[in-house]
């Protein structure tokens, strides 16, 4: 239930009230609330969950485990 | 996918699990926390490639599970209501109340629907006014931002026909009451990844540091378990019990500030009952007094659930706490099967019992050679 899928935020704008973005997820754009993360811009990579982001992915922690392809002995 | 593909690279998941096999000097017993975790290990069969040295134990990490039958009799209570619209995750509608499940309510007339998001909920109550709307809030401290954001969105819309049946429970207690068990069987923890996104991990010190475990927030992917299991290796090797973050593209330690703000705006910590495993203190969310307005049980006092006692066959009891595998029941793929479940974690595709009815031919044996 706890499902997150990651996307990128295309634009941002304003709805009924609320800050929403449009996140595409692969081929498929989706509209997603940005209330729970306000600061997010387009350009960003976004993990949603139930139609809202709830983090900014970051781009250099997500490289540290490609260590590990290039160099088994790498540490924890 | 990015951020996803890298991670299912079974190269990489080969490597770690000898790392993880080679760090260890002995057997170690390490629970993931999440049924999405769950999933993806027996999916992947993560927990046969460190067997000699890993026993896996699975956690009480499904919301649909731990949803009490009292909370889903009353939402059949609601639904026979002719002004109920109840709306809900997917995952719930199949989930056995006392009087079967909310797929058979629909089929008996009520209207019932799945929603993708909570705000969709309140979006139907905007444009049907003459229907009651009520949103069954179920999840743990990922899911309940949104639900917060929805109330909030329906009090500044002034919308009188949205309530909320409110059943989320936190992780924190859960582990706590895991961890401080007089049968325990668990070293280590692999902390919810997506939990730990909104909340952080400030949380989890001081159990940490009670029982002596370590807890690493882990994600979901092969990878990112295999390495959260190394990390939770490295540290009972070393002896140490500190709270680390596994899942670093996704975890702060501070958590998301905003989605933690707009919880603490709508909702406070409550006593919960946990299907299967009890009362746990502080182990939910109720709303607040401001958003009375908004709580189905406050606005409908007179539909309450029957609550009905489980099957006494069922051990969801011990497969939540970690305490019995699923295959060890004795009802397992017997009386117990996804078509006739004795229990929640039979039906629920996260719950524990489920993963193994999916994925595993019936074991012969557990030990090592």
């Amino acid at each position: 239930m706890c499902l997150a899928v990651p996307g990128r935020i295309e634009r941002v704008d304003e709805e009924e009230g609320l800050r929403t973005a449009r996140v595409a997820f692969g081929g498929v754009r989706k509209r997603v609330c940005l209330e729970t993360l306000p600061d997010a811009g387009p350009g960003d990579w976004v993990l949603v969950h139930a139609g809202f982001a709830l983090q900014r992915l970051d781009e250099d922690a997500a490289l540290e485990l490609r260590g590990w392809l290039a160099e088994p002995e790498s540490g924890a | 996918m990015r951020f996803v593909d890298e991670y299912r690279d079974p190269d990489l998941a080969r490597r770690l699990a000898d790392a993880v096999l080679a760090r260890a000097s002995r057997r170690w017993t390490v629970m993931e926390v999440c049924g999405g975790q769950t999933h993806a290990i027996l999916a992947s069969g993560l927990d046969a490639l460190v067997r000699e040295r890993v026993e896996l134990l699975h956690g009480p990490g499904c919301p649909v599970c731990v949803t009490p039958l009292e909370t889903l009799d009353r939402a059949q209570a609601l639904v026979e209501r002719p002004d109920v619209t109840l709306c809900s995750f997917g995952d719930m509608l199949r989930v056995p109340g006392s009087h079967g499940d909310l797929f058979g309510a629909r089929a008996r007339g009520g209207d019932v629907r799945v929603v993708y998001s909570p705000l969709d909920a309140a979006r139907l109550a905007a444009r049907e006014p003459a229907r009651r709307v009520v949103f069954l809030a179920v999840g743990f401290e990922t899911t309940a931002p949104a639900v917060a954001a929805a109330a909030r969105w329906a009090r500044k819309q002034g919308l009188a026909n949205f309530q909320l049946l409110v059943s989320h429970v936190r992780v924190p207690p859960a582990l706590e009451a895991i961890a401080s068990a007089p049968d325990r069987r668990v070293d280590a923890f692999l902390a919810a990844g997506h939990v730990c996104t909104v909340m952080g991990t400030q949380e989890y010190e001081p159990i940490a540091a009670r029982h002596r475990m370590p807890i690493v927030a882990t994600g979901f992917e092969p990878a990112d378990i295999l390495q959260g299991l190394l990390q939770a290796v490295d540290q009972l090797e070393r002896g140490a019990a500190e709270v680390e973050i596994q899942y670093r593209r996704a975890v702060r330690p501070e958590g998301n500030p905003a989605a933690r703000a707009l919880l603490e705006e709508v909702f406070e910590v409550a006593d919960r009952p946990w299907r299967g495993i009890g009362t746990l203190p502080g182990g939910g969310l109720r709303l607040r007094g401001s958003y009375a307005a908004f709580d189905a049980e406050r606005v409908f006092p007179e539909v309450t659930g029957a609550g009905a006692a489980e099957s006494p066959d069922c051990r969801a009891d011990a497969v939540l706490r970690g305490i019995l595998r699923p295959p060890e029941c004795p009802e397992f793929g017997r009386a117990c099967t996804p078509d006739h479940p004795l229990g929640a974690p039979m039906v629920s595709a996260e719950g524990a019992c489920a993963a193994y009815f999916a994925y595993r031919a019936p074991e012969p044996e557990e030990d090592p050679p």
